[in-house]
């Protein structure tokens, strides 16, 4: 069926609204692409790509056995990784519910030079799963908690 | 008549105000009656009888609001552009008064699951609001869907304002893949979809089929919404028609 000039130029027209705004909005983002990124990974830390003694975030997995808590404060001290690269954290204050080992967390805070990750702010990530209790408890007896600690 | 010949026929009527009024009465109660019903079912079976989640409890139940909210808020956005290019290209009066009308519902919507998702933030991630790439991605959708209805009140023209709109729609269609994807893209406080095409979802049906109902539920009520406010719009540009105030009479 052949299409009426006028709305075909014109359907041309929309088309090209969409594709200018979609290239120019991707050149933008792909430019920012670093800042857009809410977090600082351990590698990165651990590659000096994030800047010491300014206010960033860092995220990772909180080591398994590695969360030490101060008995006389709310003061704690965990590593944070990604399994390839470890930063410590320090922080004072109230956790989150999510807050466990094993738990993505992303946390607000400074890098000293001694690479030690002062925290003012720790944010529990959650992953994408959802199960009832019973269903955590039995994969955790059969050996298979991995499947729901994985982010 | 062959089945194709009488689908292009239902498909042309489509540009006709006076088809889409007398036909959508008898329309809207196939979809609010259903909406209301799987609003009404889902709501319960999420709410108090879906197990609760291992990690976050009770909290995890704001997902049966949210997760509706947020796909809908983006499926009208999409909608909304596509009302305004048939409105821009064929300049079909029925599709400029949908595009119109999904704006207010449409925001309504992502302001639900903005605040739904703050609510469940503070407990679970411990912050109301973070800046990651979802989360203001889906602000700018809010901001979008502001924008679009401030724009149509602001020109008095109807055909300008229905363009104009109809092209800032077009270009707020570049968020809409932003946001499905912010949370792949980047690294974001938000978790990845529970939800994907081509995988079995993460988390047991028990959980899932409530949230599907809401999720049709959520669509259906649209529809209606939608169907309604279009109605009421076709009444308000059309009164000195003979067609309808002899409908109106009749009713």
């Amino acid at each position: 069926m052949a299409m009426h000039p006028k709305r075909k130029k014109r359907l041309i027209a929309v088309c090209l609204i969409v594709v200018t705004a979609s290239a120019a909005i991707a050149l933008i983002l792909s430019a920012l692409s670093s800042n857009i990124n809410l977090f600082f990974s351990t590698t990165q830390i651990a590659q000096n790509e994030a800047p010491v003694e300014k206010r960033i975030r860092a995220g990772g997995m909180v080591l398994e056995n590695s969360v030490k808590r101060d008995p006389n404060s709310l003061k704690i001290e965990f590593v944070l990784t990604d399994y390839a690269n470890e930063v410590t954290v320090e922080y004072t204050g109230i956790l989150p519910d999510l807050f466990r080992e094993g738990q993505g967390i992303v946390v607000t805070g400074q890098l000293t030079p001694e690479n030690v990750f002062v925290a003012s702010e720790v944010l529990a990530k959650h992953d994408e799963n959802y199960m009832p209790p019973e269903v955590a408890d039995a994969l955790e007896k059969s050996g298979h908690s991995d499947k729901i600690e994985q982010q | 008549m062959s089945f194709k010949a009488k689908f292009k026929r239902w498909f042309h009527s489509w540009a006709s105000p006076k088809w889409f009024f007398e036909k959508s009465e008898r329309w809207l109660p196939w979809l609010g009656v259903p909406a209301l019903s799987l609003l009404a079912i889902g709501l319960v079976w999420g709410l108090i009888f879906a197990p609760e989640d291992y990690q976050q409890g009770n909290s995890f139940r704001i997902i049966y609001l949210h997760v509706p909210a947020a796909i809908l808020s983006q499926s009208i956005f999409m909608m909304m552009a596509v009302a305004g290019a048939i409105n821009l290209i064929w300049r079909i009066k029925l599709a400029d008064m949908a595009a119109k009308h999904c704006a207010p519902i449409g925001a309504s919507f992502a302001f639900i699951a903005l605040a739904t998702g703050a609510i469940w933030g503070k407990p679970t991630w411990g912050t109301w609001w973070v800046w990651d790439a979802r989360l203001t991605s889906m602000l700018i959708l809010l901001f979008l869907y502001l924008g679009v209805i401030a724009l149509y009140s602001a020109i008095d023209n109807r055909e300008t304002a229905g363009r104009s709109t109809a092209i800032l729609s077009l270009v707020g269609l570049v968020n809409i893949p932003i946001i499905k994807y912010s949370v792949e893209l980047w690294n974001t406080l938000h978790q990845p979809a529970t939800f994907k095409l081509t995988e079995k979802p993460s988390m047991p049906a028990e959980m899932w089929v409530p949230l599907l109902i809401m999720v049709i539920g959520f669509y259906l009520f649209f529809g209606w919404i939608l169907f309604k406010r279009m109605r009421a719009e076709v009444i308000e540009r059309e009164f000195k028609a003979k067609w309808l105030q002899k409908k109106l009479i009749e009713n």
